[in-house]
């Protein structure tokens, strides 16, 4: 083993050592993740559940003013349910990781250590932009209609924005926790009143009004407005900004926060 | 090659690693000894920069592991009690992305996983899942991944925990052929026989501290080297045998009058056995059981934290030794 030098010659990495390793950690989540189908085919079936059952089911009793049909309404908001709930998946995987001892070799590797979970968020939100495809399909099936494909492809890519944004606050949240378990159990805890306590499912109008203010501005409502608004051909204004501004917030806050906490072990 | 300086490593209120210096040359296979929770796992986490420690430093390779991390993460390989493969790929693709992660041509971290999976005699499971694996060969698949990046000091931190005496047996061979190759090794063990089997010098650790080092016969002679233990079947028989036994025996003799359990510490072995098993027939003594003991670790922390402690540390560390 002696005989051969080692890469003790690069202590100091540059750019695209980094590329390299994210593509490596990435490359081994689809891996996994694809050798795990039926975990795919129950992240896809529950968002499509909700559709059905909020079309079809709830659809009726939900008031709203407006010209659009309950389906043009509800598509948006299942693309952004959907971002919320599959990112408590990066806990998960994080969790695991760690249980298993995976995190403590990649650890002891020379390797650019934020590639373990850029490499896991990015299989996530890969994973997330495949959930949401189906969806989209599946509303086209049950009569979701839109003139606006451009807005439709730059609303999914919101929704992906802040799905990849939700995911590094979940990747931090599961390093902290360390537990599977747990991480599964406490992933839930903030996506519900976010998704809820939103223009999710229902508008904003009819909720109470101490409950307003928080449901109107948060980053779930703008995101669906926004997606609302172009997918309907009308100008998204403040909206889109607002959620374009909310995922970059959380990545420049949950980013360093997650790193800090790897390295730290 | 590993320099450990005044390593301590508090959680809260508890001293895992208490004040530890060690020195381990070039080329020695260091066996680092000790119960479950003395602390083995916790000093080759701060070796492997998996932790920082509290207070002092350790030197690997020439490179600090506070300074320059990544420089000692290029030199060592790690293969840890956990098994720290992935289920989901197959053992080709698990040293494929270790080799990625080494920054190696893709060509020449296919073949360094290739050498790996030959040498551990994994070629024919190579393309296969990691999940349909045996506990041995998982073992030896994380071997396999400490080797790629060509290390210069392999970190194995209990590499045979859990696993059924023939596996690790078998496992030991590969051992042996990786440390005979010259390299720098240290081997966290709860099990003399393997420290013994593997290593050169051993180092004997508990609660956090050093308590002994040495070579294998060295601490085997600090607990009186084997055991010749007699058992007869009549406890009026006890003291007759004592007195047999004390004559074959270089150490005082150690009764046990619930268990009827006469043992003598001896010098040769089956000299030793034999001249007790004579002795004892003539005497027309009726025997349940006689036989050779090799000092266990339960035998090496009673006698090593007899000498040095009270009661209590001897109590503690039984305990402790018991544990799996």
């Amino acid at each position: 083993m002696t005989a051969v030098a080692p890469n003790a010659s690069t202590p100091t990495r540059s750019g695209p050592g980094l590329v390299n390793d994210v593509v490596a950690m990435t490359r081994r989540n689809l891996l996994r993740l694809f050798r795990t189908p039926q975990v795919i085919v129950f992240a896809t079936i529950q968002p499509v559940i909700f559709v059905l059952l909020f079309n079809f089911v709830f659809g009726g009793s939900i008031q709203f003013d407006g010209d659009v049909e309950y389906i043009d309404f509800l598509v948006p908001g299942i693309l952004v349910q959907t971002a919320l709930f599959a990112a408590g998946n990066t806990a998960i995987g994080i969790t695991d990781d760690l249980q298993k001892g995976a995190i403590d070799r990649f650890r002891s590797l020379p390797m650019h250590h934020i590639a373990v979970l850029i490499g896991r968020t990015n299989a996530d939100a890969l994973r997330a932009t495949l959930t949401m495809t189906i969806i989209t399909v599946v509303g086209f099936i049950i009569g979701f209609r839109t003139d606006h494909y451009g807005g439709l492809v730059l609303g999914i890519g919101l929704a992906i924005l802040l799905a990849y944004a939700f995911n590094w606050v979940f990747a931090a949240f599961g390093l902290y926790v360390r537990d599977p378990e747990a991480a599964q159990a406490g992933a839930f805890l903030p996506v519900f009143p976010l998704v809820f306590a939103a223009s999710t499912f229902a508008p904003v109008d009819n909720m109470p009004g101490w409950l307003q203010p928080f449901a109107n501005n948060q980053p779930v409502t703008v995101t669906v407005n926004a997606i609302r608004a172009l997918t309907q051909g009308t100008p998204p204004g403040r909206d889109l900004w607002l959620s374009i501004g909310y995922s970059f917030a959380i990545l420049l806050i949950f980013i360093p926060l997650a790193s800090r906490k790897f390295a730290k072990g | 090659m590993i320099s450990i300086q005044g390593v301590s490593v508090d959680f809260g209120p508890v001293k895992a690693v208490d004040n530890v210096s060690l020195e381990i040359p070039r080329n020695e296979v260091r066996g680092l000894l000790g119960p479950n929770g003395a602390g083995k796992t916790t000093l080759v986490k701060v070796i492997a920069t998996l932790l920082a420690p509290s207070s002092g430093t350790a030197i690997v390779g020439g490179y600090d592991i506070h300074d320059n991390p990544n420089a000692v993460r290029s030199m060592i390989g790690l293969a840890g009690q956990y098994a720290a493969v992935d289920d989901l790929l197959t053992g080709r693709e698990n040293l494929e992305i270790v080799g990625a992660l080494y920054q190696l041509p893709k060509a020449e971290a296919k073949r360094r996983a290739d050498d790996a999976l030959e040498r551990l005699s994994l070629t024919d499971a190579a393309d296969r899942l990691v999940r349909t694996y045996s506990g041995g060969m998982r073992r030896r698949l994380d071997l396999g991944a400490s080797l790629v990046g060509r290390p210069d000091v392999l970190i194995l931190d209990e590499p045979t925990t859990g696993l059924d005496p023939r596996t690790r047996l078998e496992l030991w061979a590969f051992l042996r052929e990786l440390v005979s190759e010259g390299a720098t090794v240290l081997l966290t063990t709860q099990y003399l026989e393997e420290a013994d089997e593997l290593a050169d010098q051993i180092t004997v650790i508990d609660s956090g501290k050093i308590i002994a080092d040495g070579t294998a016969d060295q601490l085997k002679g600090r607990v009186g080297g084997d055991l010749v233990t007699a058992s007869p079947k009549r406890r009026a028989d006890l003291v007759r045998v004592r007195e047999l036994l004390e004559v074959v025996g270089s150490g005082p003799v150690r009764v046990d009058e619930t268990q009827l359990i006469v043992s003598v510490p001896v010098d040769s072995r089956v000299e030793a056995l034999v001249k007790a098993a004579q002795s004892l027939d003539e005497a027309g003594i009726e025997l349940s059981d006689l036989a050779i003991q090799r000092p266990s670790l339960d035998d090496v922390f009673l006698a090593i934290t007899g000498k040095v402690g009270t009661t209590e540390d001897v109590e503690a560390a039984k305990t402790k030794g018991g544990r799996r």
